[in-house]
């Protein structure tokens, strides 16, 4: 035996031994004595087996924008008035833009010293309007590069938000991510209510406080006749039969406390055991509520979730403590949820569904379960027609196909790569295509026995010559896998992983480790058996 | 003890075929056509198209019509119902095109539909895709498809012809025809198109005629492929374009090695033979080769089209669609092709560059 030889027996041995070792935990069970022995990394399985949810969520960015805009309006108008100029109406009227109407024109230079020294850093002014030489109307838009930085900050604050409700919610090993163009991927395995989860994640949960009108009457809401600074919402009551009614309720436009305070949030019984959810306000938030409450004694406090009005209790008297509830006949698993999105916060910008895909626990295993047949079937078929073929080449065919998926299933395991359901149809046509690099070399050998070499002779004239076209037409497969995983999504990029460690693994297996069985058979060949490929 | 299936003096005249080879190539790629202008364009799958998909398992077998019965009430607009994999699970697919107001209780109002079918039901998997991810998702899978037909280009045209500098201005070439498409705001489908055609054009007028041949055999198979999938009203989903990368790496190795052999024949001083002569020589030498690698892929691609189930059906089925085509591509159109134009001048023959 040369010293080549017995290195190369080293090195496939090794890389076969450390295969088999970071192979097998993904085979056995976890509370298997040898696996406290083997490495702790097993083959991740994709959602699309082991079940869960993907969700691509679009940020509202024009919301977000909105909001802000709303509420510089608002800020402005609270430091004019400081001066003694007023403004009315703040509001964003569409398309971006912040306008507001100045009562006196002559205090123009005020309000711009205001927007100058104040606000400076986000808005500028787009256009002031004379109107009728009494009164300005202003038009503001956002600077761009505090634009941009406001999406940055929503962003953030949405992927914080959201990963606290999941965290609150209970998933092992969620996934939540920015991606490009203001978006955010979550991923939760596992799951088995997926509308649930959805609907937490959803949720704006946008908590307001704001003082019922009380003067105006059923007639002025049909008619239109609101003031102002009046809006109108909705109480949705829920029917014994599950339906709604819906019963207008106008409120102050202004809200008097926002959720922005809470501290706390949980989930309580009446004493008809009917769960809803308290609230506890932090020492500013306290404050606000007290002394709120203390000023609108007898008149009514609406309570509103992301516009829709869930209680308009009348105060009795002042409230001190810092504790609020919501009431609203909810289930427990519904007030187990708002309780959750009101401790993790509000979003700043609602959020969209942009792309969901939902695999149910049953699908995936049935997906396992397909996947593993066709596989067993595919390398049954592939073992008896390379046996019938090569004969005992044959069996070195399939005992380096068996090496190959080891290797695959490792590679796979050690990186924490995923393995999707393409990933296993990857894994089924290697079982195919990893046989091609040694047909290359056998039918080479072949060739060149007919040529009338030797044995000896001819299986080294067979791997000198097919080994470069081995590489080269693996190449292109490479290529290829290299695309798809660029381009892919999730279970797509599954398939390009398998196909590219299974591309290099089955060079490996073929040019490398092959060489040591024929070296083994040829070694028998001299002591008189028969050479028959 | 082995076989040979091919046995080592076969000496089928392939070449003297072609004429056959290419009418009914170009039978199949017409019918394909016809078969996409005819249907309206290419069937896209719910990742392309974007809308809803709610795959249902039922307890025992229901029919069609009842489902779609039950779920009138919903008020799905352009709702179709079909049996989906294997007919033993009782599974369907529910597939609506265009999304309400508000997708996410439609999850809700289908299962509430379903119960009163009184049969056990369990929905085993619901996709929504948005419009506007839906053409993203689609303009991804082209340009997937475009840095393949710009990356193979280029790698042929080097590894064809161990012309690495030719190849790199190739490169420049491409690059530069592409970046001013792009520039005049082209839609990905007229550049894959022109990506191919500057591919075409160069490789013919760089004398390239190995990369030539290969490029024609891609695109004869996508092209039937794509126009099969059409014919057989199956959809064009991501997963479909997975299918079709495979295709293409792996057609390509099957021409790298017919036409790597065809190089080494002719360079070969012992053979006096006519280049029609060596183009059958070559294809008989690899042809035990090509049937055996085919055919062990086939067999497994066969085992994941029967046994694999729903969800990789459609990528199993471009797999074998497109094997069988490769196989027979590398054989007779890339060869023809190759015979049609002869080999590429090979002014300085390199004995280092002998290889299988």
């Amino acid at each position: 035996m040369s010293r080549n030889f017995k290195l190369r027996v080293i090195i496939a041995s090794l890389v076969l031994g450390l295969g088999f070792i970071f192979a097998l935990p993904s085979f056995i069970s976890k509370d298997a004595w040898i696996s406290k022995i083997l490495p702790d990394k097993r083959v991740k399985l994709g959602l699309d087996l082991q079940g869960g949810i993907n969700l691509i969520l679009g940020v509202d960015m024009d919301k977000a924008i909105s909001n802000a805009l709303e509420q510089i309006g608002e800020d402005i108008k609270a430091e004019a008035r400081k001066k003694g100029v007023i403004i009315i109406r703040p509001r964003e009227i569409g398309n971006n833009r912040l306008s507001f109407y100045l009562l006196e024109a002559d205090k123009a230079r005020i309000i711009d010293d205001i927007i100058k020294r104040y606000f400076n850093s986000q808005v500028e002014v787009v256009q002031i309007q004379d109107i009728n030489g009494i009164r300005k109307k202003y038009l503001l838009k956002l600077k761009p590069e505090y634009e941009k930085k406001l999406k940055e900050m929503t962003i953030d604050q949405v992927l914080k938000v959201i990963r606290n409700r999941i965290d609150q919610f209970g998933v092992v090993e969620p996934d939540i991510r920015k991606l490009e163009n203001y978006r955010i991927q979550v991923q939760l395995p596992g799951i088995e209510d997926a509308q649930r989860a959805i609907n937490i994640i959803k949720k704006t949960a946008h908590l307001e406080f704001k003082l019922v009108d009380d003067n105006v009457t059923m007639q002025d809401i049909n008619s239109g006749k609101i003031p102002v600074d009046d809006e109108v919402l909705y109480l949705y009551r829920k029917r014994p039969d599950g339906s709604f009614i819906k019963e207008p309720i106008v409120v102050k436009r202004e809200a008097v406390l926002t959720g922005r305070y809470i501290t706390d949030a949980s989930v309580a019984f009446d004493q008809f055991n009917q769960p809803y959810v308290t609230l506890s306000f932090n020492r500013q938030g306290a404050r606000i509520f007290e002394r709120i409450t203390g000023e609108n004694v007898n008149k009514r406090l609406a309570i509103i979730l992301d516009n829709k009005v869930y209680s308009a209790p009348v105060i009795r008297e002042k409230i001190s403590g810092g504790r609020a509830s919501i009431t609203g006949r909810f289930s427990l698993n519904e007030a187990h949820d708002l309780a959750i999105v009101l401790r993790a916060g509000s979003l700043p910008a609602p959020v969209k569904i942009l792309h969901e895909s939902s695999v149910g626990p049953s699908l995936g295993e049935q997906s396992i379960r397909q996947g593993l047949t066709s596989m067993l079937v595919g390398a049954a078929l592939v073992f008896i027609f390379t046996i019938i073929y090569y004969g005992i080449g044959g069996l070195i065919v399939d005992t380096l196909l068996i090496f190959n998926l080891i290797l695959v299933i490792a590679v796979l395991a050690g990186f924490g790569a995923t393995l999707t359901m393409p990933g296993i149809a990857g894994l089924i046509l290697l079982i195919g295509t990893a046989v091609d690099a040694s047909v290359l070399i056998f039918e080479r050998i072949r060739e060149e026995i007919r040529r009338g070499l030797g044995p000896q002779k001819a299986v080294e004239e067979g791997f000198a010559r097919s080994t470069l076209t081995i590489v080269d037409a693996n190449l292109t497969t490479i290529l290829a896998a290299i695309i798809l995983y660029q381009f892919g999504t999730g279970p797509v990029r599954g398939f390009a992983v398998t196909l590219s460690i299974g591309t290099f693994a089955s060079m490996f297996t073929a040019i490398y480790v092959s060489k040591i069985f024929f070296a083994l058979w040829l070694k028998r060949v001299k002591q008189g058996a028969k050479f028959n490929l | 003890m082995g076989i040979e299936l091919i046995k080592p003096d076969t000496k089928i005249d392939f070449m003297g075929k072609r004429k056959i080879a290419a009418s009914i190539s170009i039978s199949l790629i017409l019918i394909g056509i016809v078969s996409i202008i005819v249907k309206g364009g290419v069937k896209y799958g719910i990742d392309f198209a974007g809308g809803i998909n709610i795959q249902v398992k039922f307890k025992h077998d229901i029919k069609v019509a009842k489902i779609k019965n039950a779920l009138k009430e919903t008020g799905l607009k352009g709702l179709r119902i079909q049996r989906f994999g294997q007919s033993s699970l009782h599974q369907y697919l529910l597939r609506a095109p265009v999304l309400g107001e508000q997708p996410e209780i439609l999850k809700s109002q289908v299962s509430d539909a379903l119960k009163k079918l009184g049969v056990p039901f369990e929905i085993q998997r619901l996709e929504m895709v948005g419009p506007k991810v839906g053409s993203e998702l689609k303009n991804k899978a082209l340009e997937a498809l475009f840095y393949a037909v710009l990356l193979i280009s280029i790698y042929i045209s080097g590894r064809f012809e161990q012309k690495w500098g030719t190849a790199a201005i190739m490169a420049i070439a491409l690059s530069l025809g592409v970046y001013v498409l792009k520039l005049i705001h082209m839609p990905i489908s007229i550049l894959i198109l022109a990506a191919i055609l500057i591919t075409l054009g160069l490789s013919w007028y760089l004398r390239l005629n190995y990369a030539l041949g290969a490029v024609v055999a891609l695109i004869h198979d996508v092209t039937i492929t794509v126009g099969m999938f059409s014919l057989l009203n199956r959809e064009f989903d991501l997963t479909v374009v997975a299918g079709l990368l495979t295709i293409i790496g792996y057609s390509l190795n099957d021409t790298i090695v017919i036409f790597d052999r065809i190089r080494e024949n002719l360079r070969s001083p012992k053979k006096k033979m006519s280049f029609f002569e060596i183009i059958n020589l070559s294809i008989n030498q690899t042809l035990s080769r090509t049937l055996l690698t085919s055919g062990t892929t086939l067999l497994v691609v066969a085992a994941m089209l029967a046994l694999g189930g729903g969800v990789i059906f459609n990528f199993a089925l471009s797999l074998f669609i497109g094997i069988i085509v490769g196989t027979y591509s590398s054989i007779y159109i890339a060869s023809s092709i190759l015979l049609g134009i002869g080999p590429t001048p090979d002014k300085e023959p390199k004995p280092s560059a002998q290889h299988a």
